[in-house]
Protein backbone atom coordinates (compact mmCIF):
# COMPACT_ATOMS: atom_id res chain seq x y z
CA UNK A 1 0.00 0.00 0.00
CA UNK A 2 2.86 2.43 0.96
CA UNK A 3 4.48 1.67 -2.44
CA UNK A 4 1.65 2.29 -4.36
CA UNK A 5 0.82 5.81 -2.76
CA UNK A 6 4.73 6.71 -3.20
CA UNK A 7 4.05 5.51 -7.04
CA UNK A 8 1.01 7.87 -7.06
CA UNK A 9 3.25 10.78 -5.76
CA UNK A 10 5.52 10.35 -7.71
CA UNK A 11 3.33 10.71 -10.54
CA UNK A 12 2.25 13.50 -9.98
CA UNK A 13 5.34 15.10 -8.96
CA UNK A 14 6.24 13.93 -12.47
CA UNK A 15 3.21 16.05 -13.79
CA UNK A 16 4.23 18.83 -11.61
CA UNK A 17 7.58 19.15 -13.57
CA UNK A 18 5.90 18.35 -16.77
CA UNK A 19 3.57 21.06 -16.54
CA UNK A 20 6.50 23.85 -15.73
CA UNK A 21 7.52 26.61 -18.12
CA UNK A 22 9.22 25.49 -21.07
CA UNK A 23 12.47 26.80 -21.29
CA UNK A 24 12.25 27.80 -24.95
CA UNK A 25 8.83 27.59 -27.01
CA UNK A 26 10.05 27.10 -30.45
CA UNK A 27 12.03 24.11 -29.46
CA UNK A 28 8.93 22.32 -27.50
CA UNK A 29 6.84 23.69 -31.03
CA UNK A 30 9.12 21.45 -32.79
CA UNK A 31 9.27 18.62 -30.63
CA UNK A 32 5.84 19.08 -30.64
CA UNK A 33 5.25 18.52 -34.44
CA UNK A 34 7.53 15.64 -34.42
CA UNK A 35 5.29 13.89 -31.86
CA UNK A 36 2.17 14.62 -34.32
CA UNK A 37 3.99 12.58 -36.76
CA UNK A 38 5.74 10.02 -34.52
CA UNK A 39 2.45 9.52 -32.11
CA UNK A 40 -0.65 10.82 -33.65
CA UNK A 41 0.27 10.29 -38.20
CA UNK A 42 1.54 6.54 -37.84
CA UNK A 43 -1.60 5.39 -35.83
CA UNK A 44 -3.96 6.42 -38.37
CA UNK A 45 -3.31 3.24 -40.63
CA UNK A 46 -3.67 0.86 -37.20
CA UNK A 47 -7.13 2.74 -36.48
CA UNK A 48 -8.21 2.74 -39.73
CA UNK A 49 -8.15 -1.49 -40.56
CA UNK A 50 -9.65 -1.99 -37.23
CA UNK A 51 -12.16 0.65 -37.35
CA UNK A 52 -13.40 -0.54 -40.52
CA UNK A 53 -13.24 -4.56 -39.43
CA UNK A 54 -14.77 -3.18 -35.98
CA UNK A 55 -17.70 -1.72 -37.76
CA UNK A 56 -18.15 -4.64 -39.88
CA UNK A 57 -18.43 -7.11 -37.80
CA UNK A 58 -20.84 -4.79 -35.20
CA UNK A 59 -23.11 -4.68 -38.38
CA UNK A 60 -23.13 -8.20 -39.00
CA UNK A 61 -23.63 -9.61 -35.67
CA UNK A 62 -26.70 -7.06 -35.37
CA UNK A 63 -28.17 -8.38 -38.63
CA UNK A 64 -27.55 -11.70 -37.51
CA UNK A 65 -29.53 -11.17 -33.55
CA UNK A 66 -32.20 -9.07 -35.09
CA UNK A 67 -33.39 -11.12 -37.82
CA UNK A 68 -37.25 -10.86 -36.65
CA UNK A 69 -39.50 -9.42 -38.30
CA UNK A 70 -40.45 -7.17 -36.06
CA UNK A 71 -37.33 -5.10 -36.21
CA UNK A 72 -36.56 -2.43 -38.46
CA UNK A 73 -33.81 -3.33 -40.97
CA UNK A 74 -32.54 0.67 -40.71
CA UNK A 75 -31.57 -0.52 -36.69
CA UNK A 76 -28.51 -2.34 -38.16
CA UNK A 77 -27.21 1.07 -39.31
CA UNK A 78 -28.06 2.52 -36.27
CA UNK A 79 -26.93 0.18 -34.04
CA UNK A 80 -23.33 0.33 -35.64
CA UNK A 81 -23.43 4.12 -35.23
CA UNK A 82 -24.18 4.46 -31.80
CA UNK A 83 -21.72 1.28 -30.93
CA UNK A 84 -18.92 2.81 -32.85
CA UNK A 85 -19.71 6.40 -31.56
CA UNK A 86 -20.41 5.35 -27.96
CA UNK A 87 -17.64 2.98 -27.28
CA UNK A 88 -15.82 1.34 -29.60
CA UNK A 89 -13.89 4.31 -31.74
CA UNK A 90 -13.28 5.88 -28.12
CA UNK A 91 -12.43 3.36 -25.42
CA UNK A 92 -11.58 0.26 -27.87
CA UNK A 93 -9.34 2.24 -29.85
CA UNK A 94 -8.01 4.12 -26.59
CA UNK A 95 -6.92 0.58 -26.10
CA UNK A 96 -5.55 0.00 -29.11
CA UNK A 97 -3.60 2.75 -28.76
CA UNK A 98 -2.16 2.25 -25.28
CA UNK A 99 -0.51 -0.82 -26.84
CA UNK A 100 0.82 0.77 -29.74
CA UNK A 101 1.50 4.42 -28.64
CA UNK A 102 1.70 3.84 -24.50
CA UNK A 103 4.79 0.90 -25.30
CA UNK A 104 6.33 3.67 -27.61
CA UNK A 105 6.49 6.02 -25.61
CA UNK A 106 7.72 3.90 -22.26
CA UNK A 107 10.29 1.93 -24.27
CA UNK A 108 11.72 5.09 -26.18
CA UNK A 109 12.12 7.11 -22.40
CA UNK A 110 12.99 3.93 -20.75
CA UNK A 111 15.98 3.34 -23.26
CA UNK A 112 16.61 6.96 -22.71
CA UNK A 113 16.81 6.52 -19.50
CA UNK A 114 19.27 3.42 -19.21
CA UNK A 115 21.83 5.10 -21.72
CA UNK A 116 21.72 8.53 -19.42
CA UNK A 117 20.20 10.27 -22.10
CA UNK A 118 17.92 12.07 -19.61
CA UNK A 119 20.80 12.39 -17.47
CA UNK A 120 22.57 14.24 -20.60
CA UNK A 121 19.67 16.41 -20.21
CA UNK A 122 19.38 17.35 -16.93
CA UNK A 123 23.18 18.12 -16.95
CA UNK A 124 22.64 20.77 -19.40
CA UNK A 125 20.24 22.03 -17.00
CA UNK A 126 17.15 21.26 -19.57
CA UNK A 127 13.75 20.10 -17.61
CA UNK A 128 14.07 16.96 -19.01
CA UNK A 129 10.09 15.95 -17.94
CA UNK A 130 8.63 18.81 -19.24
CA UNK A 131 11.25 18.64 -22.39
CA UNK A 132 10.30 15.06 -23.47
CA UNK A 133 6.72 14.39 -22.03
CA UNK A 134 4.49 17.68 -22.43
CA UNK A 135 4.88 17.20 -26.59
CA UNK A 136 4.08 14.09 -26.76
CA UNK A 137 0.87 15.04 -23.90
CA UNK A 138 -0.40 18.09 -26.43
CA UNK A 139 0.51 15.70 -29.73
CA UNK A 140 -1.83 12.98 -28.60
CA UNK A 141 -4.50 15.61 -26.85
CA UNK A 142 -4.99 17.32 -30.08
CA UNK A 143 -4.65 14.17 -32.40
CA UNK A 144 -6.44 11.41 -30.70
CA UNK A 145 -9.66 13.13 -31.17
CA UNK A 146 -8.84 12.85 -34.76
CA UNK A 147 -8.37 9.53 -34.76
CA UNK A 148 -11.41 8.92 -33.16
CA UNK A 149 -13.50 10.72 -35.88
CA UNK A 150 -11.72 9.00 -38.27
CA UNK A 151 -12.47 5.58 -36.52
CA UNK A 152 -16.10 6.83 -36.47
CA UNK A 153 -16.41 7.67 -40.17
CA UNK A 154 -14.54 4.47 -40.79
CA UNK A 155 -15.99 1.79 -38.55
CA UNK A 156 -19.53 3.19 -40.12
CA UNK A 157 -18.69 2.82 -43.81
CA UNK A 158 -17.28 -0.64 -42.89
CA UNK A 159 -20.77 -1.79 -41.44
CA UNK A 160 -22.39 -0.21 -44.60
CA UNK A 161 -20.01 -1.90 -46.87
CA UNK A 162 -20.35 -5.19 -45.12
CA UNK A 163 -23.78 -5.23 -44.15
CA UNK A 164 -24.52 -4.73 -47.61
CA UNK A 165 -22.11 -7.20 -49.10
CA UNK A 166 -23.76 -9.87 -47.06
CA UNK A 167 -27.01 -9.08 -48.34
CA UNK A 168 -28.27 -8.69 -44.79
CA UNK A 169 -29.80 -4.51 -45.73
CA UNK A 170 -29.82 -2.52 -48.56
CA UNK A 171 -27.74 0.40 -48.82
CA UNK A 172 -30.89 2.54 -48.50
CA UNK A 173 -31.97 0.94 -44.94
CA UNK A 174 -28.13 1.05 -43.48
CA UNK A 175 -28.15 4.85 -44.28
CA UNK A 176 -31.40 5.68 -43.57
CA UNK A 177 -30.89 4.11 -39.65
CA UNK A 178 -27.39 6.20 -39.47
CA UNK A 179 -29.19 9.28 -39.71
CA UNK A 180 -32.12 7.86 -37.56
CA UNK A 181 -32.58 9.56 -34.52
CA UNK A 182 -29.03 11.01 -34.28
CA UNK A 183 -27.91 12.80 -31.01
CA UNK A 184 -25.14 15.37 -31.81
CA UNK A 185 -23.92 15.31 -27.42
CA UNK A 186 -22.86 11.49 -28.19
CA UNK A 187 -19.73 12.82 -30.59
CA UNK A 188 -19.06 15.36 -27.89
CA UNK A 189 -19.38 12.37 -25.27
CA UNK A 190 -17.28 9.78 -27.29
CA UNK A 191 -14.39 13.10 -27.44
CA UNK A 192 -14.49 13.78 -23.97
CA UNK A 193 -13.50 10.04 -22.85
CA UNK A 194 -10.69 9.91 -26.21
CA UNK A 195 -9.07 13.44 -24.62
CA UNK A 196 -9.56 11.39 -21.24
CA UNK A 197 -7.75 8.33 -22.37
CA UNK A 198 -5.43 10.47 -24.71
CA UNK A 199 -4.08 12.05 -20.93
CA UNK A 200 -3.99 8.47 -19.27
CA UNK A 201 -1.84 6.53 -22.08
CA UNK A 202 0.33 9.26 -22.77
CA UNK A 203 1.14 10.14 -18.50
CA UNK A 204 1.35 6.71 -17.36
CA UNK A 205 2.93 5.68 -20.05
CA UNK A 206 5.73 8.54 -19.67
CA UNK A 207 5.78 7.92 -15.77
CA UNK A 208 6.50 4.18 -16.57
CA UNK A 209 9.49 5.16 -18.49
CA UNK A 210 11.16 8.03 -17.45
CA UNK A 211 11.60 6.07 -13.87
CA UNK A 212 12.94 3.08 -15.28
CA UNK A 213 16.26 1.79 -13.36
CA UNK A 214 18.74 -1.12 -14.54
CA UNK A 215 18.84 -1.97 -18.31
CA UNK A 216 16.71 -3.58 -21.23
CA UNK A 217 14.91 -5.86 -19.37
CA UNK A 218 13.49 -3.18 -17.12
CA UNK A 219 12.51 -1.30 -20.01
CA UNK A 220 10.39 -4.26 -20.83
CA UNK A 221 8.94 -4.68 -18.30
CA UNK A 222 7.92 -0.69 -17.63
CA UNK A 223 6.92 -1.30 -21.48
CA UNK A 224 4.55 -3.95 -20.11
CA UNK A 225 3.40 -2.25 -17.51
CA UNK A 226 2.71 1.24 -19.27
CA UNK A 227 0.09 -0.82 -21.67
CA UNK A 228 -1.12 -3.20 -18.45
CA UNK A 229 -1.83 0.24 -15.80
CA UNK A 230 -3.13 2.45 -19.20
CA UNK A 231 -5.27 -0.14 -19.93
CA UNK A 232 -7.09 -0.60 -16.56
CA UNK A 233 -7.16 3.09 -16.14
CA UNK A 234 -8.75 3.39 -19.42
CA UNK A 235 -11.66 0.95 -18.65
CA UNK A 236 -11.96 2.20 -14.70
CA UNK A 237 -12.17 6.13 -16.26
CA UNK A 238 -14.75 4.95 -18.66
CA UNK A 239 -17.01 3.52 -16.35
CA UNK A 240 -16.83 6.94 -14.54
CA UNK A 241 -17.15 9.03 -17.50
CA UNK A 242 -20.03 7.35 -18.71
CA UNK A 243 -21.94 7.71 -15.72
CA UNK A 244 -20.71 11.61 -15.21
CA UNK A 245 -21.69 12.09 -18.88
CA UNK A 246 -24.58 10.55 -19.64
CA UNK A 247 -26.70 10.03 -16.46
CA UNK B 1 37.61 25.12 -9.46
CA UNK B 2 34.83 22.98 -7.40
CA UNK B 3 35.58 21.54 -3.77
CA UNK B 4 33.79 18.92 -2.10
CA UNK B 5 33.92 18.96 1.70
CA UNK B 6 32.73 16.06 3.69
CA UNK B 7 30.62 14.27 1.20
CA UNK B 8 28.17 11.32 2.83
CA UNK B 9 26.03 9.38 0.28
CA UNK B 10 24.34 6.11 0.94
CA UNK B 11 21.72 4.22 -1.08
CA UNK B 12 18.73 3.08 0.95
CA UNK B 13 20.60 2.79 3.97
CA UNK B 14 23.85 1.68 2.19
CA UNK B 15 26.50 3.65 2.81
CA UNK B 16 28.48 4.37 -0.97
CA UNK B 17 30.38 7.18 0.00
CA UNK B 18 32.30 8.43 3.36
CA UNK B 19 33.79 11.41 4.32
CA UNK B 20 35.08 12.95 0.83
CA UNK B 21 36.51 16.11 0.84
CA UNK B 22 38.83 17.08 -2.03
CA UNK B 23 39.50 20.08 -3.95
CA UNK B 24 39.30 19.86 -7.96
CA UNK B 25 41.76 22.81 -9.43
CA UNK B 26 40.83 24.97 -12.28
CA UNK B 27 43.00 24.82 -16.06
CA UNK B 28 43.57 20.39 -14.74
CA UNK B 29 43.32 17.51 -15.79
CA UNK B 30 41.55 16.10 -12.41
CA UNK B 31 41.13 12.25 -12.23
CA UNK B 32 38.90 10.11 -9.97
CA UNK B 33 40.16 6.16 -9.65
CA UNK B 34 39.27 3.29 -7.95
CA UNK B 35 37.73 -0.07 -9.00
CA UNK B 36 34.94 -0.34 -10.16
CA UNK B 37 32.20 -0.50 -7.69
CA UNK B 38 34.36 1.98 -5.81
CA UNK B 39 31.81 4.92 -5.70
CA UNK B 40 33.56 6.91 -8.37
CA UNK B 41 30.62 7.48 -10.76
CA UNK B 42 28.25 8.03 -7.77
CA UNK B 43 30.86 11.19 -6.62
CA UNK B 44 30.83 12.43 -10.20
CA UNK B 45 26.96 12.29 -10.28
CA UNK B 46 26.91 13.90 -6.88
CA UNK B 47 28.71 16.80 -7.92
CA UNK B 48 26.83 17.39 -10.67
CA UNK B 49 23.67 17.30 -8.86
CA UNK B 50 22.53 14.18 -10.73
CA UNK B 51 22.29 12.62 -7.25
CA UNK B 52 21.55 13.91 -4.03
CA UNK B 53 23.69 13.58 -1.51
CA UNK B 54 23.27 12.86 2.25
CA UNK B 55 25.51 15.71 3.79
CA UNK B 56 28.54 17.73 2.83
CA UNK B 57 29.16 20.62 0.72
CA UNK B 58 30.05 20.78 -3.34
CA UNK B 59 31.25 24.21 -3.91
CA UNK B 60 32.04 25.59 -7.57
CA UNK B 61 34.18 28.02 -7.39
CA UNK B 62 32.29 30.26 -4.33
CA UNK B 63 29.25 28.84 -4.91
CA UNK B 64 27.45 26.12 -3.05
CA UNK B 65 26.24 24.16 -5.41
CA UNK B 66 24.36 21.36 -3.32
CA UNK B 67 22.22 24.15 -1.58
CA UNK B 68 20.36 25.76 -5.03
CA UNK B 69 17.55 25.15 -6.54
CA UNK B 70 16.60 23.88 -9.58
CA UNK B 71 16.27 27.58 -11.12
CA UNK B 72 19.81 28.56 -9.52
CA UNK B 73 21.20 25.03 -10.08
CA UNK B 74 20.53 25.67 -13.90
CA UNK B 75 22.91 28.46 -14.13
CA UNK B 76 25.79 26.33 -13.03
CA UNK B 77 24.69 23.69 -15.42
CA UNK B 78 24.80 26.26 -17.86
CA UNK B 79 28.98 25.90 -17.63
CA UNK B 80 29.33 22.37 -17.47
CA UNK B 81 29.95 19.77 -19.88
CA UNK B 82 29.74 16.44 -19.35
CA UNK B 83 30.52 12.99 -21.12
CA UNK B 84 28.93 10.14 -20.14
CA UNK B 85 30.25 6.57 -20.18
CA UNK B 86 28.32 5.87 -23.22
CA UNK B 87 28.06 8.99 -24.59
CA UNK B 88 24.15 9.83 -24.23
CA UNK B 89 23.78 11.01 -27.40
CA UNK B 90 20.28 11.46 -28.34
CA UNK B 91 19.37 8.67 -31.02
CA UNK B 92 16.56 10.79 -32.60
CA UNK B 93 18.96 13.47 -33.33
CA UNK B 94 21.84 13.61 -35.75
CA UNK B 95 25.74 14.97 -35.06
CA UNK B 96 25.04 17.90 -35.84
CA UNK B 97 21.94 18.09 -34.11
CA UNK B 98 23.02 16.87 -31.25
CA UNK B 99 26.07 19.09 -30.74
CA UNK B 100 23.87 21.87 -31.61
CA UNK B 101 21.51 21.29 -28.73
CA UNK B 102 22.68 23.03 -26.44
CA UNK B 103 22.78 26.32 -28.44
CA UNK B 104 19.39 25.93 -29.46
CA UNK B 105 18.16 25.54 -26.02
CA UNK B 106 20.29 28.03 -24.34
CA UNK B 107 21.45 30.83 -26.70
CA UNK B 108 19.96 33.37 -28.74
CA UNK B 109 22.37 32.98 -31.84
CA UNK B 110 20.51 32.73 -35.62
CA UNK B 111 21.30 29.17 -37.19
CA UNK B 112 24.23 29.95 -39.23
CA UNK B 113 25.85 31.20 -36.25
CA UNK B 114 25.05 28.36 -34.36
CA UNK B 115 26.10 25.75 -37.30
CA UNK B 116 29.20 27.67 -37.28
CA UNK B 117 29.51 27.08 -33.90
CA UNK B 118 28.58 23.39 -34.82
CA UNK B 119 31.40 22.51 -37.24
CA UNK B 120 34.08 24.41 -35.22
CA UNK B 121 33.29 21.97 -32.09
CA UNK B 122 33.21 19.17 -34.60
CA UNK B 123 36.67 20.12 -36.14
CA UNK B 124 38.37 20.49 -33.31
CA UNK B 125 37.46 16.64 -31.93
CA UNK B 126 38.55 15.39 -35.73
CA UNK B 127 34.60 14.67 -36.90
CA UNK B 128 34.31 15.06 -40.24
CA UNK B 129 31.78 14.55 -43.10
CA UNK B 130 29.76 13.21 -40.23
CA UNK B 131 27.13 15.63 -39.39
CA UNK B 132 24.38 14.01 -40.82
CA UNK B 133 25.04 11.13 -39.66
CA UNK B 134 22.70 9.13 -36.55
CA UNK B 135 24.25 8.13 -33.35
CA UNK B 136 23.88 4.51 -34.70
CA UNK B 137 25.84 4.90 -37.52
CA UNK B 138 29.28 6.25 -35.51
CA UNK B 139 32.16 3.98 -34.00
CA UNK B 140 32.55 3.94 -30.09
CA UNK B 141 35.23 6.63 -30.73
CA UNK B 142 33.59 9.01 -32.79
CA UNK B 143 30.52 8.67 -30.06
CA UNK B 144 32.94 10.04 -27.79
CA UNK B 145 34.15 12.84 -29.75
CA UNK B 146 31.13 13.99 -30.46
CA UNK B 147 29.97 13.97 -27.35
CA UNK B 148 32.69 16.05 -26.49
CA UNK B 149 31.92 18.04 -28.90
CA UNK B 150 28.42 19.03 -27.83
CA UNK B 151 29.91 19.06 -24.19
CA UNK B 152 32.16 21.86 -24.96
CA UNK B 153 29.71 23.73 -27.29
CA UNK B 154 28.70 26.15 -24.92
CA UNK B 155 32.29 27.52 -23.80
CA UNK B 156 31.73 25.24 -20.17
CA UNK B 157 34.16 26.22 -17.56
CA UNK B 158 33.89 22.54 -16.08
CA UNK B 159 34.16 19.48 -17.70
CA UNK B 160 33.22 16.06 -16.26
CA UNK B 161 33.90 12.74 -17.82
CA UNK B 162 32.79 9.34 -16.48
CA UNK B 163 35.37 6.64 -18.10
CA UNK B 164 35.69 8.44 -21.30
CA UNK B 165 38.05 5.28 -22.11
CA UNK B 166 35.72 2.43 -21.55
CA UNK B 167 34.57 -0.11 -24.62
CA UNK B 168 37.26 1.59 -26.90
CA UNK B 169 40.30 0.22 -28.27
CA UNK B 170 43.97 1.65 -26.54
CA UNK B 171 45.02 3.64 -29.39
CA UNK B 172 41.52 5.35 -29.88
CA UNK B 173 41.53 5.82 -26.07
CA UNK B 174 45.05 7.81 -25.61
CA UNK B 175 43.57 10.35 -28.47
CA UNK B 176 40.41 10.86 -26.30
CA UNK B 177 42.43 11.61 -23.63
CA UNK B 178 44.87 13.80 -25.14
CA UNK B 179 41.59 15.13 -26.26
CA UNK B 180 40.36 16.05 -22.82
CA UNK B 181 43.91 17.47 -21.84
CA UNK B 182 44.50 19.58 -24.55
CA UNK B 183 40.41 20.90 -24.37
CA UNK B 184 41.24 21.61 -20.45
CA UNK B 185 44.16 23.89 -21.08
CA UNK B 186 42.84 25.58 -24.34
CA UNK B 187 39.32 26.57 -22.24
CA UNK B 188 41.18 26.93 -18.86
CA UNK B 189 38.52 24.47 -17.47
CA UNK B 190 38.27 22.50 -14.32
CA UNK B 191 38.00 18.45 -15.69
CA UNK B 192 37.07 15.69 -13.84
CA UNK B 193 37.64 11.93 -15.06
CA UNK B 194 36.50 8.94 -13.36
CA UNK B 195 38.71 6.19 -14.59
CA UNK B 196 39.98 3.04 -13.86
CA UNK B 197 42.18 2.82 -17.15
CA UNK B 198 45.97 3.27 -15.64
CA UNK B 199 47.17 4.29 -19.23
CA UNK B 200 45.00 7.62 -18.65
CA UNK B 201 45.91 7.73 -15.21
CA UNK B 202 49.75 8.47 -16.62
CA UNK B 203 48.83 10.34 -20.00
CA UNK B 204 46.79 12.94 -18.27
CA UNK B 205 46.80 12.77 -14.54
CA UNK B 206 47.93 15.98 -12.93
CA UNK B 207 45.49 15.64 -10.02
CA UNK B 208 44.55 12.11 -8.94
CA UNK B 209 42.27 11.31 -6.73
CA UNK B 210 41.96 7.48 -5.46
CA UNK B 211 38.91 6.04 -3.95
CA UNK B 212 38.30 2.55 -2.48
CA UNK B 213 35.37 1.40 -0.93
CA UNK B 214 33.59 4.45 -0.94
CA UNK B 215 36.05 6.91 0.76
CA UNK B 216 39.21 8.38 -0.41
CA UNK B 217 42.40 6.72 0.41
CA UNK B 218 45.06 8.49 -1.55
CA UNK B 219 45.77 11.97 -3.28
CA UNK B 220 48.61 13.10 -5.80
CA UNK B 221 49.99 13.12 -9.38
CA UNK B 222 50.94 11.01 -11.79
CA UNK B 223 54.76 10.69 -11.00
CA UNK B 224 54.03 10.04 -7.02
CA UNK B 225 51.36 7.82 -7.62
CA UNK B 226 54.34 5.20 -8.85
CA UNK B 227 56.43 5.90 -5.66
CA UNK B 228 53.39 5.80 -2.73
CA UNK B 229 53.75 3.48 -0.09
CA UNK B 230 49.87 3.40 -0.05
CA UNK B 231 48.87 -0.39 0.06
CA UNK B 232 45.53 -0.13 -1.57
CA UNK B 233 46.70 2.27 -3.87
CA UNK B 234 49.31 0.10 -4.99
CA UNK B 235 47.10 -3.36 -5.20
CA UNK B 236 45.49 -0.62 -7.62
CA UNK B 237 48.06 0.41 -9.97
CA UNK B 238 50.14 -2.71 -10.19
CA UNK B 239 47.20 -4.70 -10.40
CA UNK B 240 48.46 -6.40 -13.79
CA UNK B 241 51.36 -8.72 -13.98
CA UNK B 242 53.29 -6.80 -16.30
CA UNK B 243 53.64 -3.69 -13.61
CA UNK B 244 53.85 -6.04 -10.91
CA UNK B 245 56.94 -7.19 -12.12
CA UNK B 246 58.52 -3.70 -13.09
CA UNK B 247 57.21 -2.67 -9.31
CA UNK B 248 58.23 -5.83 -7.54
CA UNK B 249 60.87 -7.45 -9.82
CA UNK B 250 62.45 -9.33 -7.07
CA UNK B 251 58.84 -11.58 -6.39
Amino acid sequence: MIRFLSQVGLYFLLLKKVFSKPEKPIVYYKQTMREFVYLGLTSVGIITIISFFMGAVITLQTAYNTENPIYPKYLIGLGCRDSMILEFSSTIAALILAGKVGSNIASELGTMRVSEQIDALEIMGVNSASYLILPKIIATLLFNPILTLISIIVGIFGGGIAGTLAGVMTPENFIYGIQYAFIPYYIVYSLIKTVFFAFIITSVSSFQGYYVEGGSLEVGRASSKAVVYSSVLILLFNVILTQLLLS
Amino acid sequence: MIRVENLYKSFNGKSILEDISVTFETGKTNLIIGRSGSGKTVLLKSIVGLLEINSGEIWFEDVLFNKLDFKDKKVIRSEIGMLFQGSALFDSLTVEQNVRFPLDMFTTKTLEEKNDRVNSCLDRVNIINANKLFPAELSGGMKKRVAIARAISLNPKYLFCDEPNSGLDPITAILIDELIKELTEEYAMTTIVNTHDMNSVMEIGEKIVFISDGKKCWEGNKNEILISDNETLNDFVFANSLAKKIRYPDK
